[in-house]
């Protein structure tokens, strides 16, 4: 019982660190980016690529599929996606669903199509016995990295400067403009950041979820529930509701194993008709 | 109405109603498309497999052009009402409850249809993001059903053993698919002319309205919600008809049928050929499956990353400025058109 709550913790941790990228996305631009897996999956076979090929230390090789992605995330940025800003919907999810199999292919012509895990290392293997709860190491480590780097975003969005110029954004863009804000330049290192750390849920996640070339689709919808049920205007909205995600994921899938999948998409449905700014959203305007 | 007050000028319900009309009427082009279908039956015997698949795809595409051309509703879930179809013909074929071909069509659009009635009041609410949401969990959880549901519809491996009757008690489908054409052939014409007549009527202007700016259209009296709800389950009962001619024509229904990215390939068919003039998505599906037989044959396994290129491309050259670059050649063959039939188009 316990332990699938850790181990629905952990999930749920990894959830946000993932997607926590893309509720920024969709909340300062309004920008439906479908292809925001693609960042995951492009730090996950990085990691996979210098841990079980080149033999880099695991935790070394973190901060590298973070900078991998987050430098990929600012590329694209600059050179394809400030086309598409002001574009309707449609376009946008054309267009990013384009990027999603373009990058679907070329990693199964780089890599191939097999599924790969991150090779962790010995003394994150097995698990700790506390008083009957199976705490595994991996997932604790997984806890603790993305609870230490969701206070770090918390802080970051309400204390500085930066956060401030951020939240002004999301909030009223125009208006923000017209203070004398840099609001592309903002949302460039946002986008940045935000590719950055999906690129480092993706390493982290190598070895829970596993890596194949279709990773961007099979989690487009988990990340999207995120950011919908969260909504996009707090970083603790997405932070609650990746964790009831996971949980609930993980429970259910140990639970009721027929019912399998589709508990979460009903579920999401369900939300949405009921609240659809996210459950955890101030009355916002858009 | 500005015109109406002139009083040179017929009263309006005359004006709209020979609007109406005159957009109504059949332009030379569109009839010719349709005999140059017509001809392939007879011209193109070797490739009605190929055909077939064309024209499944074609009505596929038209279904997605009703409700996003028309009415302006973004959906990444199509292929939901394209499996329940599908699922439904492969069931009453392979039980034997319908053995008649046509009539199962029939029963499966109906059943596809009532899932678009169910279906509709979720995309009623909510932004274009909650729209793309919902019919992609809808198509999810259909999937999710039909894995699950392994007793009913073979889950993974798919619905196997489905013997098809004869069509109208009489053409058997051949193995070259030449009855399997004609069938599909004769489906989409008159599901094409249905829709035609359709979008050309007051329902499908007010459509239109919605499309442009749903406040106002419910300020000048439009029933946004109802008009909404029956084009979503018109749009339903079409794609569950091309499911269902997919179920028919190969014997074989299989998860495949709820994939994301059949509904993702079929807006690419649909942008391809243009929204919102119903020919849009069938020449896009012939552009469609033709590229994806040149380029799958050089690479089969990344036949994605073209799709993908070419959303990208199109989306960063801007469709309209697509729609411009043709309509130089758009303009001409209207010119071509009127000097052919000069009579027709004097009135304008």
């Amino acid at each position: 019982m316990l332990t699938i709550l850790f181990d629905g913790i952990a999930y749920g941790m990894l959830l946000f660190v993932l997607a926590c990228g893309l509720a920024v996305t969709l909340g300062l631009m309004n920008f439906v980016n479908l292809a925001h897996g693609a960042f995951a999956m492009a730090g996950g076979y990085c990691t996979v690529a210098l841990v079980n090929r080149a033999g880099v230390p695991f935790l070394a090789a973190l901060p590298v599929a973070f900078l991998f992605s987050a430098l990929l995330g600012f590329i694209l940025e600059r050179l394809l996606y400030v086309h598409v800003y002001r574009r309707s919907h449609l376009d946008q999810v054309l267009f990013t669903i384009g990027l999603v199999f373009m990058a679907v292919a070329a990693v199964d012509y780089v890599m191939g199509s097999a599924q790969v895990f991150v090779r962790v290392p010995p003394w994150l293997e097995g698990k700790w016995d506390v008083i009957g709860v199976g705490i595994g190491r991996y997932r604790l480590l997984v806890i603790v990295l993305c609870g230490a780097l969701s206070l770090l975003l918390q802080l970051a969005v309400s204390r500085t400067r930066f956060g401030s110029r951020l939240r002004a954004s999301v909030d009223d863009a125009r208006v923000a403009r017209g203070l004398g804000i840099n609001v592309s330049a903002v949302f460039a290192l946002t986008f940045a950041v935000g590719s950055g750390l999906a690129g480092l849920g993706g390493a982290l996640g190598g070895e829970l979820l596993g890596l194949d070339p279709t990773f961007p689709l099979k989690y487009m919808i988990y990340f999207l529930i995120v950011v919908t049920v969260g909504g996009t205007t707090s970083i603790s909205g997405p932070f609650l509701a990746s964790l009831l995600l996971g949980i609930g994921d993980v429970a259910g899938k140990y639970y009721v194993p027929t019912f399998g999948a589709f508990a979460i998409y009903t579920i999401m449905i369900a939300v949405l008709l009921w609240r659809p700014q996210g459950l955890f959203a101030r009355g916002a305007a858009r | 109405m500005s015109k109406a007050a002139h009083p040179a000028a017929p009263a309006p319900t005359v004006a709209v109603a020979a609007s109406l009309a005159g957009r109504a009427r059949w332009h030379p082009l569109e009839v010719a498309f349709w005999l140059a279908a017509l001809a392939t039956v007879f011209l193109l015997p070797s490739r009605h497999l190929i055909l077939t698949e064309i024209a499944i795809l074609g009505l596929f595409a038209l279904s997605l052009d009703l409700i996003l051309g028309y009415a302006g509703i973004i959906s990444l879930g199509h292929a939901a009402a394209f499996g329940f179809g599908a699922y439904a013909a492969g069931l009453l074929a392979k039980h034997q409850l319908i053995g008649e071909p046509l009539l199962a069509l029939i029963a499966s659009g109906a059943a596809a249809t009532v899932l678009g009635l169910l279906t509709s009041v979720l995309v009623l609410r909510g932004s274009d993001l909650t729209r793309i949401m919902v019919t992609l969990g809808v198509a999810l959880v259909l999937r999710e059903i039909a894995n699950r549901s392994a007793w009913l519809t073979g889950g993974a491996d798919g619905l196997q053993g489905i013997e098809i009757g004869p069509l109208l008690g009489v053409f058997r489908f051949d193995m070259f698919g030449h009855t399997a054409y004609g069938y599909c052939l004769a489906v989409l014409f008159a599901l094409f002319l249905l829709a035609r007549r359709l979008v050309h009527s007051p329902f499908g202007l007010s459509l239109q309205a919605i499309k442009g700016n749903p406040l106002r259209a419910a300020s000048v009296g439009v029933p946004v919600d109802g008009r909404l709800i029956a084009v979503y389950a018109i749009a339903a009962g079409y794609a569950g008809v091309a499911g269902a001619l997919l179920t028919q024509t190969t014997a074989f229904a299989s998860l495949d049928v709820f994939s994301f990215e059949r509904s993702a390939d079929l807006l690419l068919v649909l942008i391809i050929g243009g929204t919102g003039y119903l020919y849009g998505g069938l020449i896009g599906a012939i552009l469609f499956k033709l590229m994806q037989d040149v380029l799958s044959a050089l690479t089969p396994q990344y036949w994605p990353f073209w799709v993908g290129l070419l959303l990208v491309a199109i989306v960063l050259v801007g469709r309209e400025r697509i729609g411009t670059a043709l309509a130089p050649a758009r303009t001409l063959a209207e010119r071509l058109a009127r000097r052919l039939a000069p009579h027709r188009d004097a009135w304008r």
